[in-house]
């Protein structure tokens, strides 16, 4: 029988975020995703002989931007390192990285109110795609194909503590993380596409013990999914060696998203012998205090800053204005709105209601669609003014995300104007009394909650233009004659 | 001391294919120059700064400017094998 031991978790997670730059780290060649293979490549990041890199400026402002938003010390003095490894997707047999003296350390976010440290953040140039080719020919020969488009673009490696327990808490901290860097506009954070590319260790231990299990490496968690689905599948796959007698080994695993487990990865031989040394090509980095200061300034206002000034400045829910931060460009265009409405509670629904429905629906972005903040607005105005209704605006909102174009105008166009007229609207709630005598019935015996069906009914006969104020009250009078 | 294990072990890492003799010889070459190394570690460096790199350069950047490669073809030329554009290796 096994005794019922509890277990704890624990979790520390590797970010490789692509760095937002129009020229590779180290090149001049480009960096646009999806681009014809190998047209994006010249002999530095091919690793032709004679050649010397060259840091991209860029690459260090946005680290040292990235380094400042996640609270961490900006290295004064920095190197880059060649790491070694035999690999095809590497043509120079070395990647140059940075090994003891990281641009950024001591860093953290918070996570629910919960601390998760930031141990360093490093840069480091990107390998190339290998693509597996499947049977070729008779012989049945398989083979990879390499495409260098993407050596040497530049990465930031984001490595936290060990200290997240849980593998939905590991899911949070890459949500907030890929946020921060949208945010800062140094990655644009696309998961699928490989933007933002995630390793996880995970290792257990009976709750209480000081000493850390043995921890195992999860790797190809290309969706924030798989990055919860495979540490829970990896939690319980320890917990059971554990109580079955098994041992857990140091490995690397890959995570199968099909068949929903891990799977062990032969071990890569000596994969551990990195043999780093300083990178003799390049020079070392000074970093002043001044340039970091100049950096600072440009710092835009982060997540957690937004969420807090929409919550006490505009009056939002915690909960409305977390939604709303949580996605770059409906705070953008939150943002915007605000300009030019005090109803930002209005705006805000309308964002997190229909219009994020309509985009989830249509599987789009608020930038694939014709709505403008200025549009919205102008709706709700309409709206607080009384000259269209609600169920109006709901037709009118997707007209605006779908053709664009002003509220105001097709309201003029549609004549979708609110009839506030008694006796243009006393004219159709006769005509539903009439038709339900059913429902009149009910009502008049006490059920009072029928008047909904009513009202809708009503709505309905003036397409939706009735002013429901006016209904109510005719009715009403209707129901006491 | 460096062993003959050790030197194995390097010509593994670097992906070198060593005869006895080679390995003999370079296992006391390597020794000779840890030994040099240790020579130099009796130098008193109290005061002195660590130091990354010879040169006395630092911060030297390019700007973040792109240019479009033309050296496709030329490039692939160089590839033992190819496959539409791609660099045709071993299956990993
Ligand atoms: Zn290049």
């Amino acid at each position: 029988m096994t005794t019922k031991i509890k277990y704890e978790t624990v979790i520390g997670l590797e970010v490789h975020a692509q760095v937002k730059t129009k020229s590779k780290i180290f090149c001049n060649s480009a960096t646009e995703f999806g681009q014809e293979h190998n047209s994006q490549v010249c002999p530095v990041c091919l690793g032709y002989p004679g050649t010397l890199p060259v840091l991209n400026r860029k690459v260090v402002e946005y680290a040292i931007l990235a380094g400042l938003a996640l609270n961490c010390e900006i290295a004064k003095h920095s190197k880059f390192d060649r790491k070694h490894y035999f690999y095809p997707d590497l043509p120079k047999n070395i990647q140059i990285s940075q090994y003891d003296m990281p641009i950024c350390k001591n860093g953290h976010i918070m996570i629910n109110g919960k601390k998760i440290r930031i141990n360093r953040i490093h840069m480091e140039e990107d390998a190339g795609k290998l693509v597996h080719a499947g049977s070729a020919g008779i012989s049945g020969a398989s083979y990879s194909l390499v495409d260098y488009n993407r050596t040497g673009v530049p990465l930031l490696e984001i490595v936290s503590e060990a200290d997240i327990s849980s593998p939905e808490e590991a899911r949070f901290y890459v949500e907030k993380l890929r946020n921060i860097v949208k945010y800062l506009d140094v990655c644009d954070g696309n998961l699928e596409e490989g933007s933002l590319r995630c390793d996880a260790n995970v290792s257990i231990r009976p709750f209480g013990q000081k000493e850390l299990g043995t921890k195992v490496e999860i790797k190809n968690l290309n969706s924030f999914k798989a990055l919860q689905r495979s540490l829970e599948y990896e939690v319980d796959r320890q917990i059971y060696e554990i109580e079955n007698g098994g041992k857990i080994i140091q490995e690397t695993r890959l995570w199968k998203d099909d068949q929903g487990i891990t799977l062990s990865m032969r071990t890569k031989e000596e994969s551990h012998d990195y043999r780093y040394f300083p990178e003799p090509d390049l020079p070392i980095l000074e970093i002043d205090a001044e340039w970091v200061h100049k950096i600072r300034e440009t710092l835009p206002e982060l997540p957690d800053e937004k969420r807090l000034r929409y919550i006490e400045k505009t009056g939002l829910s915690e909960y409305d204005a977390s939604v709303i931060v949580d996605s770059i460009e409906t705070a953008k265009f939150f943002d915007d709105a605000l300009k030019l409405t005090n109803n930002a509670k209005s705006a805000a629904n309308w964002l997190m209601g229909d219009i994020t429905a309509y985009l989830k629906e249509n599987k789009l972005n608020l930038n694939d669609i014709k709505l403008t903040p200025e549009s919205l607005v102008e709706m709700i105005d309409l709206i607080d003014k009384g000259t269209i209704s609600n169920a109006i605006a709901k037709k009118i909102i997707v007209s605006l995300m779908e053709k664009g174009g002003s509220a105001q105008k097709i309201v003029e166009e549609q004549g979708l104007t609110v009839i506030s007229d008694e006796g243009q609207i006393l004219e159709a709630v006769k005509k539903v009394i009439k038709e339900n005598p059913g429902e009149v019935e009910k009502y008049k015996s006490g059920k009072t909650q029928v008047i909904g069906f009513f009202v809708g009914q009503i709505m309905k006969e003036t397409k939706g233009k009735a002013n429901p104020a006016v209904i109510n009250k005719l009715f009403k009078e209707e129901m006491e004659k | 001391m460096i062993t003959v294990k050790e030197v194995e072990h390097a010509a593994k890492l670097a992906r070198l294919e060593l005869c006895e003799e080679e390995k003999e010889k370079y296992t006391e070459q390597f020794s000779k120059i840890l030994d040099y190394f240790n020579q130099l570690k009796e130098v008193n460096t109290e005061d002195v700064e660590p130091m990354a790199h010879v040169f006395p350069v630092k911060n030297v950047f390019r700007d973040d400017k792109a240019e479009v490669s033309s050296i496709r073809t030329e490039i692939l030329k160089n590839a033992p094998l190819e496959e539409d554009g791609f660099f045709k290796v071993p299956k990993i």
